[in-house]
């Protein structure tokens, strides 16, 4: 099992236990393929509304890294927490949310998850136990801990999925929150998503120590590196991690090891990576082609794969065309929700 | 000549304090560093070191004595060669003698230095309408107030904890917490390291899950590290989830300046939350209201940011000794009723506006003083209905005055009430400066009664 390839003069290679992780089911392989390419063609079709003026502000596509959130969701049991940063689309879908209400609040509509108040980065879903979509850097890590903190507090057995960035790594209240954690026993997994680039600044422009697996040495939390583009590694040391978390012995880190295939958001033009970069890595490394090559390598028919492709470019076009015709909020939404 | 002891200030706020216990005899040897007394402040018990040699020549404030004004002389210590004889000519350490402030040794005695506090007029003209006729009433201090607050709250719903630096083992940095411990045990009276940023973040998250947690900041001073969490975080989201996920959250602490602590430990930080939509913020003044609000603050399903004064932490006031006493977040009181001019304050700015309305009084001018008690929401229509009588308004308040709480009850004033007023509205507040240390200029930078005594006479042209 490889880190991505392109990582090595700027990363550490593969540190994770020898030999290939455990084989899918078919059934697994198959949700696995049919989660990321909803997330892979939903962040297409954000892409494209974005260029058409449809969707506003910032919006940070998900692609390249899909691998990352549908492996740990499949380590997870219900009532599970997950609580992320700003590139959040993949997350949500992932959790279960609704594509059309995901799509809604890209566009500023009444039908989106936050009725069109809160936008790309911040969106929530008490049902699906998704607790946002934060567009502070870092800030969901110390909110993460505390979502963990209740678990405890609850004796509920659920542990706090945090995702941050190789970017967001290096705040400081990461570190207050890994003090804590580890401290009081947290439930907490945090998942750093190590995409190489923090915006425009690669990590070995920025971070002193770039094994962020080690980011928890000096509060004794573990840690490990995992190939983040092989969604059946991402799932294997998914349940290591809650396995540790739920048995009481507090948090544990897993440093995804992953790519963005796009720009930092629709409004960088990514001059500080090459495109034989980028077009390496999608073409060694994709995640979703892995799971497909896998399928058809097991004999699963063409056919039967087009119709996965078929019934995720449908809920992607009808969130589209939901988007788009959904009303604005009322314009005496401006005064609501600020209190309650 | 003999060496007199002077009760010390133990803390920075500490104006007077028990004698509970003496640990050498009359005519015992003292070395310097020997452990003398223990004395008992409102925080803490504490013991006194001896600072010179010689012999304890005679005690002079016996064990189990309350209430000692800080320098105060307790003792006397007889150096070599000296005997009972010498005691009339005892004198003060020179160093202690600089600390008494303005007032020499002798008036000491007397009156103690208290370098602003003076015990905050708490007699109130107006009866409160939450409190039913002929409620008992149980004296306490402040800090009591919050503490019983805090452990009704506690006591009724499991979902309330509280976190923060000290305020388990230690029994909190103030003693506001004292007894939680002991009561709720550590699961829900949680120390945190000193890591203002994270643990307020922990806080926010736990009560997006639904707990309701009280975060305590040993001042909000260091809450500066966390606003990002308090403001981003706690006060946003609510509104950009559309309604899904809010924060039933408490942040509390000290606020304002202490004394003799200097800038980056005396700030007044109303103004900086009751910006903030989402918030709402409480500071309260008297006793009651620090009680009845904290149990409604912590009730709240928002995020409340609850300015408490270190200054005030051991005034005394009247409690209603009632089952479940809730003041409403949002309703002001008028604390001294008036006809002449209307006086608006909170916090600890309610101990000059009262003050003023004393000294006014004698020169026939009858203040309306209100205690706003809430800054956000802000209860406008008592302010308004009172300068509708008055015509005429002071604002009176300790942070600065620049984009302050004056400047807005000020222009809420103009909005809502041009037509009735007879002068333009005057504004007290902090001096537009970093706190000093020395006690002279704190003294200066702080609002005084004077000034709010001026500004009423000014507004009224007389």
């Amino acid at each position: 099992m490889a880190a991505p390839k392109k990582a090595a003069a700027t990363t550490p290679q593969d540190k994770t236990d020898g030999g290939s992780p455990p084989e899918f089911t078919r059934e697994q392989e198959l949700k696995a393929l049919r989660d990321m390419l909803l997330i892979r063609r939903f962040e297409e079709k954000a892409g494209q509304l974005y260029g058409m003026g449809a969707i506003g502000g910032f919006c940070h596509l998900y692609i390249g890294q899909e691998a990352v959130v549908v492996g740990m969701q499949m380590a997870l049991k219900q009532g599970d927490q997950v609580i992320t940063g700003y590139r959040d689309h993949g997350h949500m879908l992932a959790t279960g949310m609704d594509a059309n209400g995901v799509m809604a609040e890209l566009t500023g509509r009444r039908g989106g998850y936050s009725k069109g108040k809160g936008g790309s980065m911040h969106m929530f879903s008490k049902e699906k136990h998704f607790y946002g979509g934060h567009g502070i850097v870092g800030a969901q890590v110390s909110l993460g801990t505390g979502l963990a903190f209740a678990n405890n507090y609850r004796g509920n057995g659920n542990i706090s999925v945090t995702y941050f960035g190789d970017g967001a790594a290096n705040q400081g209240q990461v570190y207050e929150s890994f003090n804590m954690a580890e401290l009081w026993k947290l439930p907490v997994i945090y998942v750093i998503e190590n995409n190489r680039y923090a915006m425009g600044t690669s990590v070995s422009r920025a971070s002193a120590q770039q094994d962020f697996s080690k980011r928890g040495a000096s509060f004794n939390i573990p840690g490990k590196q995992i190939d983040g583009m092989d969604v059946r590694a991402v799932k294997a040391a998914g349940e290591e991690a809650a396995a540790w978390c739920r048995a009481g012995k507090g948090p544990f880190i897993l440093e995804m090891q992953t790519y963005r295939y796009r720009g930092h958001s629709m409004s960088d033009p990514a001059k500080y990576r090459t495109r034989e970069e980028v077009e390496k890595v999608r073409h060694d490394q994709d995640p979703i082609e892995q799971v497909r090559n896998r399928l058809l390598a097991a004999k699963v028919s063409e056919a039967d794969l087009k119709a996965i492709d078929a019934e995720v470019r449908d809920i992607v076009n009808a969130s589209a065309d939901f988007a788009q015709h959904d009303p604005e909020p009322d314009a005496a939404e401006l005064w609501t929700d600020i209190y309650r | 000549m003999p060496i007199q002891v002077l009760m010390p200030a133990l803390s920075p706020t500490m104006e007077k304090g028990n004698l509970s216990k003496w640990l050498k005899k009359e005519g015992e040897t003292i070395k310097s560093g020997d452990v003398i007394a223990e004395i008992e402040t409102d925080k803490a018990t504490m013991e006194v070191e001896a600072t010179d040699e010689g012999t304890l020549g005679k005690i002079l404030i016996p064990e189990g004595t309350a209430d000692v004004a800080v320098n105060t002389p307790i003792a006397t210590i007889l150096a070599d060669g000296e005997s009972a004889d010498d005691l009339a000519k005892a004198s003060a350490p020179a160093k202690q003698e600089k600390a008494a402030e303005s007032a020499p040794p002798a008036a000491a005695k007397a009156e103690a230095p208290a370098p602003k506090a003076a015990p905050a007029p708490q007699a109130v003209a107006e009866p409160d309408p939450e409190v039913p006729a002929g409620t008992e009433m149980i004296t306490q201090t402040i800090r009591e107030a919050l503490r019983d607050a805090m452990a009704e709250e506690m006591r009724r719903d499991p979902d309330v904890f509280v976190m923060g630096e000290e305020v388990a083992e230690y029994q909190g940095a103030y003693k506001v917490t004292q007894g939680l411990l002991q009561e709720f045990g550590a699961k829900r009276v949680i120390d945190t390291p000193i890591t203002e940023h994270g643990f307020a973040g922990v806080g926010v998250g736990a009560a997006m899950t639904g707990l309701k947690p009280i975060v305590e900041f040993m001042t909000f001073n260091f809450a500066m590290q966390a606003i990002d969490q308090i403001i981003n975080s706690a006060a946003k989201t609510l509104y950009m989830s559309g309604g899904q996920m809010g924060c039933s959250i408490v942040f509390r602490g000290p606020n304002g300046a202490a004394a003799r602590v200097a800038a980056q430990h005396s700030q007044d930080y109303s103004a900086w939350y009751s910006n903030v939509p989402g918030l709402k913020v409480v500071a309260p003044f008297s006793a009651a209201d620090y009680k009845g609000l904290l149990k409604a603050a912590i009730r709240d399903p928002n995020p409340v940011i609850f300015l408490e004064n270190e200054v005030l932490y051991g005034h005394t006031g009247e409690v209603p000794k009632l089952d479940d006493f809730i003041i409403p977040i949002g309703k002001a009181r008028i604390a001294r009723s008036g006809s002449h001019v209307t006086i608006v304050s909170w916090s600890n700015g309610m101990t000059y506006a009262l003050k003023a309305a004393d000294e006014l009084a004698k020169e026939g001018i009858e203040a309306e003083v209100i205690d706003l008690r809430t800054l956000r929401p802000m209860d406008t229509e008592t302010i308004i209905n009172s300068v509708k009588k008055t015509g005429r308004a002071v604002t009176v308040e300790e942070g600065w005055a620049q984009s302050g709480v004056g400047a807005e009850i000020a222009a809420r004033i103009m909005e809502n009430a041009f037509d009735y007023l007879d002068a333009p509205v005057a504004r007290v507040s902090g001096k537009d400066v970093p706190m000093p240390y020395a006690a002279n200029l704190e003294k200066l930078a702080l609002p005084s009664v004077a000034e709010v005594v001026e500004a009423a006479k000014a507004v009224c042209y007389r």
